[in-house]
């Protein structure tokens, strides 16, 4: 059995060495040393706890550990890397619901044996509480990114009041809980913090899901640190204040990286699904140009670099498994060829990356958006390939579109672009592409995957 | 509770204020360090090590007094954030691994 200060002590390595952890993602070459460490943290948490004079029962705990470590391993390595979103969404939840049982269990508890006094009733109401919005939240957010719901925003009248009076009612009674220090005072507050997981993502659209997930990363750290705060653990506070920072962090670069804020984001309502159909642009068809494959293999045979630029609608067609047959063609060739990643390609942070290097495609050809824009300038071929909103250039010239002041990727610099595209229907934000409007701009219609494999092969051939 | 009062006189409640407030200053400044590329690894990493609220379910699960339902609470909560750090951790190693320079 281990006293107080020695579990302080091994807690205290733990925090650190998650810090490292995270400290290495710094740069691809570092991360998987950084995994390791925090996966080192982990364990050292685990035993120190199980070490704890006041664990006395290990079965149920040897039980849970191990059944949750086969699911949990079974899951990781079975999952398609195409669904990586979703899972993410999946785990959050857990984290959520383990925080109000936590909260619960400590409650009973600590009740039974006296030792509750008002602070930390206010804390385990929060951690319910914030454990209870990320657990509904995550479920929705899950439910859409599987397309189990729609992704389009749910929204109805007086939705943001309810929030409202929800939220004001939850304060009123983490007030009376820490007085009244009732067990259906802390169910209460649980449900009505269920209800407002639910209430605050389904407005939200698919195309912000990268905020959303990015925000419930954020919410299961701060749940963390509030069931710290409880138990005064700080191995939980420490670790909820990094995970609940890392998502805020990254919730504010996604936002950043739409020119949108993140109330704007939270009150929803904004981008659909992509089975939109559009008849505005229908109408706008004439004056598009459009080409052949063959045409666009044809100008990056010729090219001294070829820029794509990889979107949502590359992971929906699976089309990432040609661009490297394509990348490593045109390597063979001595054609230079990089991708260009906007941060919010995708739906979530780093989507795009992820795909890519599932493929093999090396990381040192992926280059983020800040980076590779004043190289399409000096370059002969853009080929976009499923994205969209992140290459109009309303962005820059448009005051009245909406998606003005968004930073974008600058391929109309280039000296020729391409648009893989099924069709000319626009993308999330429903407006048009002036793009595709250009003189140097052609669309080669057909699916993302089916029309990279003709080009490879194309390239191949010649 | 008993409040024991630390040497510097301070609740262990501001304590733990204290070490929070500190703690996100060190978040913010590792998290800005993260190269975008490794986003989706660093959300699934930061996933694994939310599941420290397994420290939480431990208490709960082995305490001497728990009665069943507790204990009941308790084992589910282990086995979920059991799930969240295996899951998480294998996901991110699996995702690291792909993530390769170009062979010469």
């Amino acid at each position: 059995m281990l006293n107080a200060n020695t579990l302080a002590i091994a807690y205290l390595i733990s925090a650190s060495l998650f810090i490292l952890g995270l400290k290495g993602l710094t740069h691809p070459s570092t991360a998987r040393r950084g995994n390791y460490l925090a996966m080192f943290g982990m364990g050292l948490a685990i035993v120190a706890t199980l070490f704890n004079p006041v664990v006395q029962n290990y079965s149920l705990i040897f039980a849970g550990l191990v059944i949750g470590a086969v699911i949990g391993i079974v899951v990781a390595l079975k999952i398609d890397m195409k669904a990586m979103p979703q899972l993410v969404a999946a785990f959050h939840s857990l984290v959520g619901l383990t925080a109000v049982l936590v909260a619960i269990g400590t409650f009973t508890e600590h009740a039974a044996s006296g030792l509750v006094d008002g602070v930390m009733l206010v804390e385990l109401g929060i951690g319910s509480f914030i454990g209870a919005i990320t657990f509904t939240g995550s479920l929705i957010a899950f439910g859409k990114l599987q397309g189990i719901l729609s992704g389009n925003p749910i929204v109805f009248k007086g939705q943001h009041l309810l929030n409202l009076v929800l939220g004001l009612a939850t304060l009123v009674l983490v007030i009376q809980f820490s007085q009244n220090s009732s067990i259906t005072t802390l169910i209460l507050i649980t449900v009505i913090a269920l209800a407002l997981g639910f209430l605050l993502i389904i407005p939200i659209g698919g195309a912000d899901m990268p905020v959303v997930v990015s925000m419930l990363n954020s919410y299961s750290g701060w749940a963390a640190a509030a069931t710290g705060f409880t138990l005064q653990n700080n191995a939980l506070i420490v670790t909820g204040a990094l995970v609940g920072f890392s998502g805020a962090i990254l919730s504010f670069i996604m936002c950043r990286a739409m020119n949108r804020s993140f109330i704007s984001v939270i009150l929803g309502g904004f981008g659909g699904s992509d089975d939109e159909e559009s008849t505005a642009m229908q109408a706008a068809n004439q004056g598009v140009k459009s080409a052949a494959v063959e045409d666009l293999a044809f100008m990056i045979e010729n090219a001294n670099r070829l820029i794509i630029v990889p979107g949502y609608g590359m992971a929906v067609a699976q089309a990432q498994h040609a661009l490297k047959e394509l990348t490593d063609i045109l390597d063979e060739k001595g054609i230079e060829i990089k991708f260009a990643i906007h941060p919010v390609a995708g739906r979530m942070p780093g989507h795009m990356n992820v795909l890519l290097a599932e493929s093999d495609i090396p990381y040192d050809h992926v280059v983020e958006m800040d980076e590779i824009n004043p190289e399409f300038s000096t370059t002969d071929v853009a080929l976009v390939v499923g994205a969209n909103d992140v290459t109009n250039p309303a962005a820059k010239t448009d005051k009245s579109s909406p998606i003005y002041g968004m930073p974008i990727l600058d391929v109309e610099k280039a000296k020729y672009v391409f648009v893989i595209k099924r069709s000319m229907r626009p993308g999330y934000s429903g407006i048009e592409n002036l793009l595709y409007f250009r003189d140097n701009c052609s669309m080669v219609f057909g699916d993302a995957k089916e029309v990279c494999e003709a080009l490879a092969a194309e390239l191949k051939n010649s | 509770m008993t409040e024991t009062i630390t040497a510097s006189g301070m609740s262990p409640a501001v304590v733990a204020l204290f070490i929070f407030v500190l703690a996100c200053f060190i978040g913010y400044y590792v998290i800005w360090g993260v190269t975008p590329s490794l986003h989706t690894p660093l959300i699934s990493l930061t996933n694994a090590i939310s599941g420290i609220i397994i420290v939480g379910a431990i208490l709960v699960t082995g305490s001497e007094g728990a009665t069943s339902l507790e204990q009941g609470l308790g084992f589910i909560a282990v086995m979920l954030a059991s799930i969240n750090i295996f899951g998480g951790f294998a996901v991110t190693q699996r995702m690291l691994s792909m993530f390769r320079k170009k062979e010469k």
